[in-house]
């Protein structure tokens, strides 16, 4: 639950302030985002993985690829699922069990991100049609949180799907059987990356901190792919944006995307 | 076919500029809205759009159950977003699912902006929406009832909150997408819109749009939503100021 202290009312006053000063609270310009460091290949028992630090917001995420039934409407497409846990370790306010609509809504729009992008060629993971097909699954684990899950969380799903090898599988007697040491990359379209933006006041800031988060009025995830086009947009908190608002964060979206696919381009080769 | 749709046989518009369903591009479905349905809510309404059937009904300012949810400083809005399981053409589990948890935020957070809870701290005002029939655009449909259900039930609001969606169908943004294009069209953006503050309180997108498209995208479904604030007064007026009515 959400106590705020006197030091919170502190905090945010002064972030507001110095926003008014043309300042954020960590010193970075409105449209800048945190340090981003990406490491790829971390969990060497799942198929794919990244470690993402995006200033003192760090998670990891596995792929983990395995044979499966389709969805019964989409027999000739491959699975693809990412979800997303804020383990109990991350912050005071994470607590065990089941997941809070805060999480439920971080894993759908880091998927709907990755999906509606499609990133990963799923007609490539079909085994048996309307049988059996390839199953990819992302899962990300908030390891530290200080704010902004969202980009944290998409760019590790996204470098580790990138580093993902995808094992080959055999048809024997109506069951996949894996074929020891055949592995390829998996099918890859494009490269989605999310930008955050929080807005205070009339202010727009890229990739807000803990402290920034705690008092957006609203928020909003952008998702761009490789041609830079938008392929998912969600708004959230309690308040809303004007037009002109949200045509900034558009473009915002795309100039700021363009330079992290980079980071997280640069991350699959370093890692390797 | 990669790009945000699926491949199918259904001509989703025609040379004509005419849509699947007969609609023009800039056409909406079929809109109905009525306010005060039900007896037991303090405020309630109903609304058809398209084939969506739903009801909302806003029970408050109330105490709040748990009472550690209460706030000292403002009255909360609660919101459940919930299917029937008859409402779609497979049966659905009437559990709450993680759509319908996440839906029921984003309309909470769509609300939120428009009510003022400021003057009853420890409160709670719930807002249960229940889609009896589904259709494409349901979420938009369900925040356009539970905005004339709030009116309705009296809670000081500082404008009512319209919704409609658009969409990218054919290489062509169209308004109020429903359930077919939604299926095998390129993009659904569902818009909630605050028509006298111009401020939108609710935008999502699945599907890819150019920069141009995602601004005429935004631009087409305010003037849906417009349309849908007209419907919305009626509704109320109807309630209000009629005399025939049982209000």
């Amino acid at each position: 639950m959400e106590h705020t202290t006197l030091i919170d009312e502190l905090k945010s006053n002064k972030i507001r302030e110095l926003l008014e000063q043309g300042q954020r609270i960590d010193g970075r310009s409105f449209d800048e985002h945190r340090p981003l460091s990406i490491e790829v290949g971390v969990i060497p028992k799942a198929e794919g993985s990244a470690r993402v630090h995006l200033g003192n917001t760090e998670v990891v995420t596995g792929v983990k690829v395995q044979p499966d039934r389709p969805f019964p409407d989409m027999g000739d497409k491959g699975i693809f699922i990412c979800t997303a846990e804020i383990l109990p370790l991350a912050h005071p306010s994470a607590e065990p069990g089941p997941p809070s609509p805060d999480v439920i809504e971080l894993a759908r729009v880091v998927d709907r991100g990755i999906r509606e992008s499609g990133m990963v060629d799923l007609s490539q993971l079909v085994l048996v049609k309307d049988k059996s097909v390839i199953g990819i699954f992302a899962d990300n684990s908030v390891i530290d949180h200080d704010g902004n899950l969202f980009d944290a969380c998409s760019y590790a799903s996204t470098a580790a799907i990138l580093s993902t090898k995808i094992p080959k599988w055999e048809m024997k007697d109506d069951v996949p059987v894996k074929v020891e040491g055949q592995e390829s990359d998996a099918p890859i379209t494009t490269i989605p990356v999310s930008v955050t933006m929080g807005r205070i006041g009339d202010h727009i800031i890229v990739d807000p901190n803990g402290d920034e988060w705690s008092c957006l009025d609203a928020r909003i995830t952008i998702t761009t792919n490789s041609d830079g086009n938008i392929c998912a947009l969600q708004k959230g908190g309690h308040d809303g944006f004007t037009f002109e608002q949200l045509t900034k964060c558009g473009e915002i979206s795309t100039s700021i995307g363009a330079k992290i696919r980079e980071t997280i381009k640069q991350s699959k080769q370093g890692g390797q | 076919m990669i790009l945000g749709g699926k491949v199918s046989d259904v001509v989703l518009l025609d040379e004509n500029g005419i849509r699947c369903d007969g609609r023009k591009i800039d056409e909406p479905r079929r809109i109905m809205i009525k306010a005060g349905v039900l007896k037991n809510a303090d405020g309630s309404a109903y609304i058809e759009f398209g084939e969506n059937k739903i009801l909302a009904g806003v029970f408050g300012p109330r105490d709040v159950h748990p009472k550690h949810m209460a706030n000292t400083d403002t009255g909360i809005l609660r919101c459940r977003y919930h299917m029937s399981p008859f409402s779609v053409t497979e049966r659905k589990n009437p559990a709450p699912s993680r759509r319908e948890i996440e839906i029921s935020k984003v309309l909470k957070e769509a609300l939120e902006p428009a009510v003022i809870l400021e003057k009853f701290p420890r409160t709670a005002v719930d807002i249960y929406i229940e889609v009896l029939q589904a259709d494409g655009g349901s979420r938009c449909a369900a925040l356009a009832a539970a905005s004339v259900a709030l009116a309705d039930a009296g809670i000081p609001m500082r404008d009512m909150v319209s919704a409609c969606a658009a969409g990218k169908v054919a290489d062509t943004i169209v308004l109020d997408i429903n359930n077919e294009e939604d299926q095998s069209g390129q993009a659904d953006m569902p818009v909630g819109y605050m028509p006298n503050m111009e401020k939108i309180t609710l935008i999502q997108l699945d599907g890819i749009l150019t920069q141009d498209e995602y601004k005429k995208c935004v631009q087409t479904a305010i003037e849906g939503c417009k349309l849908v604030y007209k419907l919305q007064k009626k509704a109320l007026n109807e309630k209000f100021f009629s005399n025939g009515g049982n209000a």
